[in-house]
């Protein structure tokens, strides 16, 4: 899905906050968090990473940008418990209010909002007992999509021409496993491209891993 | 600074409360990842596979071949790696490793990642100007030197095998390693002769 997590190349996020020492968690609760991060999935709230991840693109934008990593970590789990059917909104609510709360508070989970019975962009074809679909050398231009649903084919690098560097083999593919579709593998390949194709002003070379659902074959790369 | 917890806080203590009440979580949990990330998971053991890798030419050849199953063999844990690919820095070549759709890290080699790596400065610029962006953190790089960027979006993750500083010939595997910064392994930075 499009949304505020699509962070690479987007203007505006000058400052990088670069320190070169911090603590592993800055307050007790960021390990609270990421503790009941690894409850829910032990719970079932989750199965897989992608889960997860689509979980998190659909907190609240501002509370994405505003709570930091693991606020969005907590946007998530919170999502992810409601969804199972394991807590409430409410009930999560009336709890923090009777530690302190105010029930005004920016909540970032946002259970259920925009999760359709949808999927990433879709696959082609079943890669089981076939070849990849391409070979190390081949050029290749990315889809030209925005799908509802969770997708690892990041906005800055959607219809652009890369070459394919290196075949990584079969992996489950994010844009169904992320929607309940089981774990249907689809080939992954290293995509290279040259920083000027992709529209930036800066020379270098830039890597993404993608999916064969992801990539259109071309005859040149221009 | 107010002492008043934050909402996230607040909310956080919530929800965990209430697992525990339902069993679903036990009240030392916080304590055993807090261990875990702080004393057994963390840079130190990338920092083992580097300063390996500078003195021992065969061991380089497998950890760049191979370095999921290197990690095995080391018993390093932590999850969020299926796949480790290591990419070696040299004279005319730098790399450095990014994930822009959320923050994908190398777990069981480097830890949890710092704050940077995952806010939205260095996720969004690092893949649109990343000479200017090293610059900006304090890596000023020849302008011979190509730039490769890795961006995380899938399984696989990428650390960096940084150069081996000039001054560091007589130095031993474990004095090696204690040079290894995490930001050198990610790419951000360089490993600086000691003085």
């Amino acid at each position: 899905m499009d949304g505020i997590h699509d962070l690479g190349g987007q203007p505006g996020y000058n400052a990088l906050g670069y320190r070169r020492d911090e603590p592993v968690f800055k307050d007790r609760w960021e390990a609270t968090v990421f503790t009941l991060v690894r409850a829910s999935a032990q719970a079932g709230a989750y199965t897989n990473i992608d889960q997860f991840r689509h979980a998190v693109e659909r907190i609240d934008p501002k509370a994405y940008l505003e709570h930091g990593y693991y606020g969005r970590w907590l946007g998530a789990v919170e999502t992810l418990f409601v969804e199972a059917g394991i807590l409430t909104t409410a009930e999560i609510t009336e709890r923090a209010t009777q530690m302190g709360a105010d029930p005004n508070d920016l909540i970032a989970a946002r259970p259920n909002q925009t999760k359709t019975q949808t999927t990433g962009i879709p696959a082609k074809r079943n890669p089981i007992d076939q070849a990849p679909w391409f070979q190390v050398g081949d050029p290749v231009q990315t889809a030209q999509t925005s799908p509802l649903g969770h997708t690892r084919l990041p906005g800055y690098a959607r219809d652009k021409r890369g070459l394919i560097t290196a075949c990584q083999g079969l992996w489950p593919y994010p844009d169904l496993r992320a929607h309940g579709h089981g774990e249907p593998s689809q080939y992954l390949y290293t995509v290279t491209f040259n920083s000027l194709d992709l529209g930036f002003s800066e020379a270098f070379e830039l890597n993404l891993d993608l999916f064969e659902p992801y990539l259109n074959a071309i005859e040149t790369i221009q | 600074m107010s002492d008043q917890p934050s909402p996230q806080s607040l909310r956080t203590e919530a929800i965990e409360t209430l697992l525990i009440e339902k069993k679903l979580l036990t009240s030392t949990a916080v304590d055993t990842v807090l261990t875990t990330f702080s004393e057994q998971v963390g840079p130190m053991n990338g920092a083992k596979l580097v300063a390996r890798a500078w003195i021992d030419e065969g061991f380089k050849a497998r950890l760049l071949e191979d370095a999921t199953t290197i990690i095995a063999e080391y018993g390093f844990e932590g999850g969020q790696v299926d796949k480790l690919i290591v990419k070696a820095c040299a004279e005319s070549v730098h790399h450095v490793v990014v994930c822009t759709l959320c923050s994908c890290y190398p777990w069981a080699v480097l830890g949890l990642p710092p704050r940077w790596y995952k806010d939205p400065g260095y996720r969004s610029r690092i893949v649109r100007e990343p000479r200017k962006v090293l610059t900006e953190m304090g890596l000023t790089l020849p302008e011979t030197t190509d730039i490769k960027v890795w961006d995380s979006s899938a399984e696989i993750r990428y650390m960096v095998l940084p150069l081996r500083p000039e001054g560091t010939e007589g130095l031993d595997e474990t004095a090696l390693a204690e040079l290894i910064t995490r930001d050198a392994m990610i790419g951000v930075a360089a490993i600086k002769t000691p003085s």
